[in-house]
């Protein structure tokens, strides 16, 4: 096990490296930093003088990749694809435009991010898998049909509608809970209620009907038939066959989005003015703050790669015959 | 020529497309084992519901999607210094479309400001001038909108319902006739006579769903005729922040959808199929780059791969505005890019099914016969391989339409999507999202968005659901089932 987590961990460095090459490319090689700084200081009547005070303020004065006019090892690593890209492995992200140190922003807007994800994410689970394991239990009646209607339906409006729905009633209808905002402490609960709800109810359709669908695959086959034909009840069949053997395909695509919580939701977070990394990131987009996002990138892609290991160990805990190695 | 036509990036994409599809449609029409899934789509019901909805919208698109600059009135003739004088032709530097011509009194009548939908009044108080000289704070009057009514709070109402009813008749006719068209063709087909092919089609009996597709087409066409009627007079979706009316906006954001749903999986496919393939039927090193490869762009949040990109495409197209003369060629340019990227990161999706699919495919006797034959590797992927992954192409075209016009709302509020003066449901949800505030609420544009927006996907959605049952070899059986447990019940009621 252990020896396989560490292969593992091995085999995510070079993609590690990929994504950083990605976005390097993306970042600097696309547009040159020259441009980046015209960008940020207004396009016009920008004088050479100001591009290079702005360049070495933030570190951008150096060649990319081979710095010829070093010595030794700086050559290597006295440019910009070390100082700004390869860093990041030790999270070394740099500061933000405004100034502030980028990691520490991160670690800080982690909880707020995590504190309205997780809820919707669990109480979402579970409202998820319980209406999906009822439309099977219905299934080719009224309750399955109608349900599955709904949820059609449910999926085809876009999140927005749902979040500005919710604000608009719970929030300033009927005055319930603040429409956005967010605070420390045991106070935070009225914050986190709305947004919570509404991830809940926005991804309630596509969820719900994937789930009933790994139901009925698992409801035909023929061990349920079996488990039938022995004389079990059909509730004893759905929660001790089907359920748990339904749990290996719902388990690959949630144990993924775990990592995931961290970040939160872009939408959401932004929506609601909640502190997190998601209306962190957002906020970063509109102002254009290259550095931000650029971090915000790795991260994300260190959160996948996080999930993708953590999905195959969830395997070998809820399914016998998957073994590692 | 009184006007010059504009051909824009995304125009030609569109041009192809539709080229492809009616070549295919030739194509698959000859060939039986190819049409039969096509008809299994052809008697579900819901398909065919959501294809007649998809179509309109696509019609809509299409007329969007002629552009053309209109030529300018001739401006006196500039003096030269020798010979006569030469009237040069000069066209508009706006690029129009053939739907803004369809629609030019709607776009033509401009307001001031916010009004509700069919208002005669603006929304908002202002201090007008009385006839007497004196001034008040008061709703004035809307230019266009109700303008031929002589007293507004009177005569109101029954010029609303005179307008609904009639259009509503209007509408009612043409479907009639439209029913007619189309149980003259059912009744040619299966060689009865009309009236025996219409009593068939109400009584549920064709093997097409007929009956449901008329009954939408139903409302459809009154709901379009009341529209159309309305709109002659008022601003039925109301108008927004500078006056524009929301039907014509709403109208063309359908084309920035419909382009952002189908020109992404159109450029990614390419990509998809050929490494995809590639991938599955090489393996080895092919396969460990390949999957190197997508994992790497895989593991890249889509959003914020999104978003870096087209933060670096803004830079580029401010860098370099001489290549884009017309701020229309700018936005579709921007539209081009964001279809790119977006298929950049929804490739590797199709790329790992269609590698699955070969994996398994090379294996077959068929293909293994090929070998033994001396057939070689790209005979064998093209006439082997590729036609027998095309269903699961087929699916995931349609199945990621509606995923991706979703997408574009979200990614246009994020600051990253389409140029925000081009129209598309994500920037009206998002002009509309800053009047949330008001008092009373602006809810107009966002009720318009919404509902175009949920009319458009749902019919996605079931359209691409039927497709996937028809194609599917894996749900097949279960639709099978579901068929013979259907008939079992019907026959038990019997």
């Amino acid at each position: 096990m252990i020896a396989y987590i560490l292969r593992r961990l091995l085999y995510a460095i070079p993609i590690l490296i990929g994504v950083n090459v990605v976005t390097f490319g993306l970042f600097f090689l696309v547009n040159t930093p020259d441009d980046m700084a015209r960008m940020q200081l207004g396009v016009k009547r920008v004088t050479p003088e100001a591009i290079a005070g702005w360049k070495q303020e933030r570190g951008y004065d150096k060649p990319l990749l081979y710095n010829d006019k070093a010595a030794g090892s700086a050559r290597l690593t006295d440019t910009i694809f070390f100082e700004k890209s390869l860093r990041m492995f030790v999270f070394d992200f740099g500061r933000a435009d405004d100034g502030r140190d980028i990691a520490r922003e991160i670690r800080l807007r982690m909880g707020p991010s995590l504190a309205v994800a997780l809820p919707s994410f669990i109480v979402g689970l579970l409202i998820y898998i319980t209406c999906a394991l009822a439309f099977a239990f219905f299934r080719a009646s009224y309750v399955d049909f109608w349900g599955v209607v709904a949820c059609v339906i449910a999926m085809s409006v876009s999140s927005m509608f749902y979040i500005i729905g919710g604000q608009y009633l719970i929030g300033k209808l009927w005055h319930l809970v603040p429409i956005s905002g967010y605070t420390g402490g045991p106070d935070a609960w009225r914050f986190i209620v709305l947004p919570a709800a509404v991830g809940v109810i926005s991804s309630f359709g596509a969820s719900t009907r994937m789930y009933r669908t790994f139901f009925l695959e698992e409801i035909s086959k023929d061990y349920v038939r079996t488990a039938r034909a022995k004389g079990l009840a059909e509730s004893a069949v759905l929660f001790r066959h089907v359920l748990k053997n339904a749990m290996i395909p719902i388990l690959t695509g949630v144990v993924v989005a775990i990592p995931f919580l961290f970040i939160g939701g872009l939408i959401t977070e932004s929506f609601f003015g909640i502190p997190g990394l998601g209306s962190y990131t957002i906020d970063a987009i509109n102002s254009q703050d290259f550095v931000v996002v650029r971090s915000m990138v790795f991260i994300g892609s260190l959160l996948y790669i996080a999930g993708l290991l953590l999905t195959d160990i969830s395997y070998t805990l809820v399914d016998p015959r998957v073994r590692l190695s | 020529m009184p006007f010059q036509t504009v051909i824009l990036w995304t125009d030609c994409l569109i041009y192809l497309l539709v080229a492809v599809v009616a070549a295919t449609v030739v194509y698959v029409r000859g060939r039986e084992h190819l049409l039969a899934p096509w008809r299994r789509v052809g008697h579900s019901a819901s398909g065919m519901v959501g294809l007649t909805v998809l179509l309109l919208f696509v019609a809509v698109g299409l007329l969007d999607s002629l552009h053309y600059r209109p030529r300018l009135p001739a401006s006196a003739p500039a003096a030269t210094v020798a010979g006569p004088p030469v009237a040069k032709v000069v066209y508009a530097a706006e690029v129009r479309s053939a739907l803004d011509a369809l629609l030019a009194p709607l776009r033509a009548r401009g307001e001031k400001t916010y009004s509700a939908p069919l208002a005669t009044q603006l929304f908002a108080m202002e201090t007008v001038e009385r006839a007497d000289g004196t001034q008040a704070r008061d709703f004035p009057r809307l230019k266009y909108g109700g303008a031929q009514l002589k007293d507004p709070a009177g005569d109101w109402a029954a010029s609303v319902a005179r307008g609904l009813l009639g259009g509503a008749a209007a509408g009612a006719v043409a479907w009639f006739l439209l029913a007619l068209c189309i149980a003259a063709v059912a009744a040619q087909r299966s060689g009865l006579s009309i009236r025996v092919a219409w009593d068939a089609i109400w009584r549920g009996d064709t093997a097409t769903p007929w009956r449901a597709v008329l009954l939408v087409l139903l409302l459809l066409c009154t709901l379009a005729g009341a529209t159309a009627a309305l709109a002659i007079n008022y601003h039925v979706l109301g108008t927004d922040k500078v006056g524009q009316d929301v039907l014509y906006l709403t109208l063309k954001s359908i084309r920035t959808a419909l382009v952002i749903g189908t020109l992404t999986t159109l450029v990614m496919l390419p990509f998809a199929l050929a490494m995809g393939i590639a991938a599955g039927y090489f393996g080895g090193w092919v396969d460990d780059v390949i999957q190197y490869l997508y994992t790497t762009l895989n593991s890249i949040p889509g959003v914020l791969l999104i978003a870096a990109s087209v933060l670096m495409m803004q830079v580029f197209i401010d860098r370099h505005a001489e290549l884009f003369p017309t701020a229309a060629q700018r936005a579709d340019v921007r539209l081009l890019v964001l279809c790119l990227i977006l298929g950049i990161t929804s490739w590797t999706g199709l790329c790992r099914l269609l590698r699955g699919e070969a994996l398994k495919l090379k294996e077959l006797e068929y293909i293994q016969a090929a070998h033994a034959f001396g057939v070689r590797h790209h005979r064998v992927i093209s006439r082997h391989i590729l036609p027998n992954v095309m269903h699961i192409v087929l699916i995931s075209v349609v199945m990621e339409f509606s995923g991706l016009v979703l997408a574009e709302a979200v990614l246009s509020y994020v600051g990253v999507g389409v140029d925000p003066s081009m129209n598309s449901f994500g920037t009206m949800i998002n002009n509309a999202r800053l009047e949330m505030a008001r008092e009373p609420m602006v809810w107009w544009s966002l009720a318009a968005a919404f509902v175009f927006m949920v009319t458009l996907v749902l019919a996605a959605n079931l359209f691409a659901d039927a497709v996937r049952d028809a194609f599917d070899p894996r749900v097949r059986t279960g639709a099978a089932l579901r068929l013979r447990a259907k008939a079992l019940t019907r026959a038990a009621a019997a």
